[in-house]
C-alpha cells in the first residue's frame, strides 16, 4: 500500500532543550505508549497521535519538559 | 516466550492491582503474575487518580441493605442482590485498607470519613481531594508484596483445558514476541469497552473511558465461552461537551453546583448517573430548553477555587486547560454538557461478564472484577473490593486444582491470528478500520434504538470481520491497536445482538427501543445472558432475577422513575 505523509498538530510537546538524555519516564508512564525516544538525540517526542490528554507524561517529567495540549479536534 | 503463574491477573488497573496484591499476600511462596499492556505505573482507568469514591457504604452513614436497595432501584430491578450485598458489606473494610496503604480520603475535624450525599436516597460519596497519587500507592504496594509484574504484554485470548481456564496468550507490544502463560486461575480486570462509540469530536482516543480499555476482557471471556450479561444496557454519560470528561456534579454537588438547562433551571432532582437520569438529560437536551449545563457560577469565589483545586489535579486534570482555551471560567460561565458516546461498562451501568458474589464467571477458574464484570454501578471502590473478593476465591480454587495442560493447537491457531497483521504491513491501517467501525456503532446503535437500524448495523459489524483480517501492522505498537479493533468489533456485534433480542425498553436511555417503549416485566424481568457456542454462533439465556435478599417496600419501587422536577419555570416565576 502506498504511504502518504500527513501533518498533524500533536497534543504532547517535549521541550528538547529541557528533556534529559537517557531518561524514559514519560515514555513508560504514557498509558497509550504514544511517546518514544529519538535514537539520534536520545530525547523524547510524541510518536503517535494517540492521546487521552491525561497528563502523567507532564506531571511525572523530572525536568518539566513535557506539555500536554488538548488535542486540536477537541480544543 | 512461555511463562507460568499460579494465578494470572490480566490488567493492572484498579481491580487488577488489588487482586494481585491480595492473591500474593495469601500465597507468598507462589508466582502471582500481573499482566499489563502498558505500564502499571499509570495504566488503567484512573491514571491520574480519582477525586472521590462514589459508593462507599460506611458504618454510621449507610447500611449495606440501604445501598443494595439504592442500586436495585437505579438499575431498574435487574440485579443480583447477593453480589451487591457482598460488596456493600465489604467496601468499608476496603476503604480502611486503602487508608492504611496511604490513600488520602477527606476526613472531618474529628478524623471520621467525610461522607457526602449525591445518590437519590442515601449518602455514599467519600471525597479524595488528594486522590492524584492513587496509582503510585498501588504500584508501591504491588512491588512490596512481590507480585511478578509483566508490563507491555497484551493478552488476546484465554487458554482452555477441558472447559476450565488454563492461562492466556498474547504478545509483547514493544517486541512483538508471542507469549503463552500457563496459570491455574485467571482474574480478568481489563476495564470497560470504552472505544465502542466514536466521540462527537471524531478523535478516536477522545473517549470518556481510558481508551486503552477497548473491551479486551469482554472479548476474551466471550471467546472462552463465558456468559456475558445485559450488553444492551449501554454506558452513556453526561459529560463536558468535546472534552468528554465528567462534568463532575459529584464533586461540585456537595459544594452547591448542579445540572441545569439553558434557562438556568434545574430539571432533575438528583445528579447520580442512572439510565433514568440520562433519559431526562436526553429529553432536556433535545427539548427547546437545551443544551444542558453544570452550573457553578452562583458559588462564592473561594468555593470555586476549592472545586478547581480538586478537579484540575485528579481524574481528568487537563479540563482546566480545556476551559481556559475556550475562554470559559466556572466563575462566569456554565459548563456546556453533552451525552457521551456509547460504551460497555458495568462500573457505571450493568453490562459485563457475568459474575456472582464470589467474582466467579461461568468458566471454572476464570474470575472477573471491575468495569468489565457484571456487578452494576460498581465504580472504583467496587473494582478494588471485587478485586479482593476475586483474589480470595481464586486462591482457594488454585489450591484445590491440579496444573492445567496447555493445548498446542490453541497456541498455534492464536499465534497465526495475532501475528498476521505484521506479516502484511501494507494492509488496512488500524486507525482507518477502527474509525469506520466506530462510526457505524454511532450511526446504528445509539439510542433511541430502532430495530431496522440495528439490523443494518449488525450486518456492517459482521462484514467488518473481513477488513479486520486484512489489517496491517508495521510494528508491534500498531499490532496492539489492530488487535484492540478485534475486541471492539466483538463488543459491537454483541451489543447489537443483545439490543435486538431484548424486546422492551429498560434502564432509561441505556436501552430505549422505539418500537417497544415500555418495560415488559412479564417477559423481560430477567438478566439477558449470551455466550458463544462451540460452532461460533451466539446463544441467549434468560437468567431469572434471584429472589431479593433486601425486599423493596411499596412506594420505593419507582423512586428513580420520578427524577424529573416538574414545571421548574412556574416555580421560579412564583419565587
Amino acid at each position: 500500500m502506498p504511504q502518504a505523509i500527513q501533518h498533524f498538530d500533536l497534543p504532547v510537546v517535549v521541550d528538547q532543550d529541557k528533556c534529559i538524555e537517557g531518561c524514559r519516564v514519560c515514555v513508560e508512564v504514557c498509558p497509550l505508549d504514544a511517546l518514544a525516544i529519538n535514537p539520534d538525540t536520545r530525547k523524547a517526542y510524541m510518536a503517535r497521535d494517540e492521546c487521552w490528554y491525561c497528563t502523567p507524561c507532564q506531571v511525572d517529567c523530572p525536568a518539566n519538559a513535557v506539555t500536554v495540549k488538548i488535542p486540536y479536534l477537541l480544543r | 516466550m512461555e511463562l507460568h503463574a499460579e494465578i494470572l491477573v490480566i490488567g493492572g488497573g484498579s481491580a487488577g492491582s488489588v487482586a494481585a496484591i491480595k492473591a500474593k499476600e495469601a500465597m507468598p511462596d507462589r508466582t502471582i503474575m500481573l499482566l499489563e499492556k502498558a505500564n502499571i505505573r499509570r495504566s488503567g482507568a484512573i491514571t491520574m487518580g480519582m477525586d472521590g469514591l462514589n459508593n462507599a457504604v460506611m458504618p454510621g452513614h449507610a447500611e449495606p441493605e440501604d445501598y443494595v436497595k439504592e442500586i436495585t432501584l437505579a438499575n431498574d430491578g435487574i440485579v443480583n442482590q447477593r453480589a451487591l450485598l457482598r460488596y456493600a458489606q465489604s467496601s468499608a473494610e476496603m476503604v480502611s485498607e486503602l487508608d492504611s496503604w496511604g490513600v488520602k480520603f477527606q476526613k472531618t475535624s474529628t478524623g471520621e470519613f467525610d461522607m457526602k450525599k449525591v445518590h437519590h436516597n442515601g449518602r455514599y460519596v467519600l471525597p479524595m481531594p488528594e486522590g492524584y497519587d492513587l496509582k503510585k500507592i498501588l504500584c508501591r504496594k504491588i512491588r512490596r508484596v512481590g507480585v511478578r509484574v509483566e508490563n507491555r504484554i497484551m493478552a488476546t485470548r484465554l487458554l482452555l483445558d477441558s472447559g476450565r481456564v488454563a492461562g492466556a496468550m498474547g504478545f509483547n507490544t514493544r517486541t512483538g514476541e508471542f507469549v503463552v502463560i500457563r496459570a491455574k486461575a485467571v482474574i480478568l480486570s481489563c476495564g470497560a469497552c470504552g472505544r465502542l462509540g466514536l466521540p462527537a469530536s471524531g478523535y478516536l482516543y477522545g473517549t470518556y473511558e481510558m481508551p486503552t480499555n477497548a473491551g479486551d476482557g469482554y472479548s476474551m471471556a466471550f471467546h472462552a465461552g463465558a456468559e456475558l450479561t445485559n450488553l444492551e444496557c449501554f454506558q452513556i454519560n453526561p459529560l463536558i461537551k468535546d472534552y468528554n470528561g465528567p462534568a463532575c456534579a459529584y464533586v461540585a454537588g456537595p459544594f452547591g453546583g448542579h445540572t441545569v438547562n439553558a434557562q438556568g433551571h434545574r430539571f432533575i432532582q438528583c445528579d447520580y448517573w442512572s439510565g433514568q437520569m440520562m433519559m431526562e438529560f436526553y429529553r432536556e437536551l433535545n427539548s427547546g430548553k437545551g443544551p444542558v449545563y453544570l452550573k457553578m457560577n452562583h458559588l462564592a469565589d473561594e468555593t470555586i477555587s476549592e472545586i478547581e483545586r480538586i478537579m484540575h489535579t485528579t481524574e481528568r486534570p487537563s479540563r482546566g486547560q480545556f476551559h481556559a482555551g475556550r475562554g470559559k471560567s466556572y466563575r462566569t460561565d456554565m459548563v456546556e454538557m453533552h451525552i457521551s458516546e456509547i460504551g460497555l461498562c458495568s462500573g457505571h451501568s450493568a453490562s459485563g461478564v457475568w459474575t456472582n458474589e464470589n467474582g466467579e464467571t461461568t468458566v471454572p477458574g476464570l474470575y472477573a472484577a471491575g468495569d468489565m464484570a457484571s456487578i452494576p454501578h460498581n465504580y472504583l471502590l467496587g473494582a478494588f473490593t471485587f478485586g479482593k473478593i476475586c483474589a480470595q476465591h481464586a486462591v482457594e480454587y488454585a489450591k484445590r486444582v491440579s496444573e492445567p495442560m496447555v493445548d498446542p493447537a490453541q497456541v498455534e491457531s492464536e499465534r497465526d491470528r495475532v501475528l498476521r497483521p505484521l506479516s502484511q504491513p501494507g494492509g488496512f491501517p488500524h486507525h482507518q478500520v477502527e474509525y469506520k467501525l466506530r462510526r457505524m456503532v454511532n450511526d446504528y446503535l445509539q439510542p433511541p434504538k430502532l430495530t431496522t437500524r440495528m439490523e443494518i448495523g449488525l450486518e456492517h459489524f459482521i462484514r467488518a470481520k473481513a477488513d479486520l483480517n486484512d489489517m496491517g501492522a508495521r510494528d508491534p505498537h500498531e499490532l496492539m491497536r489492530a488487535m484492540e479493533v478485534h475486541f471492539i468489533r466483538d463488543c459491537a456485534e454483541m451489543a447489537a445482538r443483545a439490543s435486538l433480542n431484548r424486546t422492551e425498553s429498560r434502564w432509561g436511555l441505556y436501552h430505549f427501543r422505539v418500537e417497544y417503549p415500555v418495560s415488559d416485566n412479564t417477559n423481560w424481568f430477567v438478566h439477558q445472558n449470551l455466550r458463544r457456542k462451540a460452532d461460533g454462533t451466539i446463544e441467549f439465556i434468560k437468567r431469572p432475577v434471584a429472589p431479593y435478599v433486601v425486599p423493596l417496600e411499596k412506594g420505593e419501587r419507582d423512586s428513580y422513575g420520578r427524577l424529573r422536577i416538574e414545571a421548574p419555570a412556574a416555580v421560579a416565576e412564583a419565587v
